[in-house]
């Protein structure tokens, strides 16, 4: 089944990652900026890594016939040094019309620090001025409730940010009701150890509704998995749901929310996605 | 902006036969972490407060709730306080609130 994974660390995967991606039908990717694991010493050092984003990994996916965009902005794991943020978001506008950046990602909390939240809250003004789409990460474990609660907080006070151009992701059984009720949409991001296995990410859209969620791999230098996206999908098919419902929530949510940047140039089928619109 | 909740095509018995093996193996694989620890040091479930969260966890797994286990054990490895920290005291969670964790709040 054709598929598109809306959160994929391929900078920090092997060319054989996008081989399998391919083979399992991963037509389309979008890869957020994010943490290298070791802090970066400075501004320059982002723009190195967000020409790696936009200029050497969508030559590499395209070999195996994936498209592959990409979400800039300053990660929330460094987000805290406000010196670097602040020199990193001077630079962000000069690089937003690229054609491959959708919006501002991957952007957000990581341990709720006082600083992060200033960082976070640039940011989101910085996309609403610029009318980019937004993809956030929400905080690990015991941080990601208090996380997602203020990451809300500063979304609901953004009113020029219409709530259906936001991406909240990383979302669990206890912050995915504060995402959806407001009218944000919802990633739900399949890991072996944290986050969402395959069966709870399964277990929420029996709860929820295919409406506004999304699933992804988020496959990075941990723990991860780059063919998380097929084993949901093997997973709805033991749950016995219709090869529908799992199009819908594999491809067609996708292409509805990434469409919404005129750069997304929906893979082959997205006939059928256009015509689903979120209630 | 309520969607529409999709019910497992499963019937309960369908989904215990799907499900029970794997889950059989989780509940052993989480009595031999507690064996394990037992025979390290008996007197860590009462010190360490990953251990008293995952005991607290198991006794949620038991009494069931209405808004559901899995919500409520992820509540209970949730910190509860929505103060800020006022500075950057390590870059990765732990799974559980340390209530020994004294970082300055904002």
């Amino acid at each position: 089944m054709k598929y598109i994974d809306h959160h994929a660390h391929m900078a920090s995967r092997t060319t054989d990652d996008y081989a399998q991606m391919a083979l399992t039908g991963c037509v389309a990717l979008t890869e957020p900026a994010f943490w290298a694991g070791w802090d970066r010493s400075t501004a320059d050092g982002f723009d190195d890594y967000f020409r790696q984003l936009m200029e050497f990994e969508p030559r590499r996916a395209a070999q195996y016939g994936i498209q592959h965009y990409t979400w800039l902005g300053m990660n929330p794991k460094e987000s805290d040094n406000r010196e670097i943020s602040l020199e990193v978001l001077a630079r962000l506008p000069k690089h937003l019309d690229h054609p491959t950046v959708l919006g501002i990602g991957e952007i957000g909390l990581n341990r709720v620090t006082v600083n992060e939240i200033t960082t976070y809250t640039e940011q989101v003004a910085l996309a609403a001025r610029h009318r980019q789409l937004v993809l956030i990460h929400t905080p690990h474990l015991e941080d990601k409730l208090k996380g997602t609660r203020i990451t809300m907080d500063v979304l609901l006070n953004q009113r020029d940010l219409p709530a259906g151009r936001v991406l909240v992701d990383h979302a669990e059984e206890h912050t995915i009701e504060m995402i959806l009720e407001h009218g944000y949409w919802a990633g739900l991001t399949l890991y072996p150890q944290t986050k969402v296995s395959a069966p709870r990410a399964v277990d929420m859209i029996e709860k929820y509704g295919p409406d506004r969620i999304l699933v992804a791999g988020a496959c990075d230098w941990g723990p991860s998995e780059p063919i998380a996206v097929p084993k949901f999908i093997a997973e709805m098919r033991r749950r016995k749901h219709s090869e529908d419902l799992i199009h819908r929530v594999v491809f067609q949510n996708p292409v509805q929310f990434l469409s919404q940047s005129p750069k997304f140039k929906a893979p082959a089928g997205v006939e059928d996605a256009v015509s689903t619109r979120a209630r | 902006m309520k969607s529409t909740p999709v019910p497992s095509p499963l019937t309960p018995t369908q989904i215990v036969d799907e499900y029970f093996i794997e889950t059989r193996n989780r509940i052993i694989e989480v009595a031999a972490f507690l064996d394990r620890l037992d025979r390290a040091d008996p007197e860590i479930a009462s010190q360490d407060f990953r251990v008293k969260a995952l005991h607290q966890a198991l006794e949620l797994v038991l009494a069931g709730s209405a808004t559901g286990r899995v919500r409520e054990i992820q509540l209970l490895m949730s910190d509860q306080d929505d103060r800020p920290l006022a500075s950057l005291d390590r870059k990765g969670a732990v799974g559980a609130p340390d209530p020994s964790n004294r970082s300055p709040r904002a």
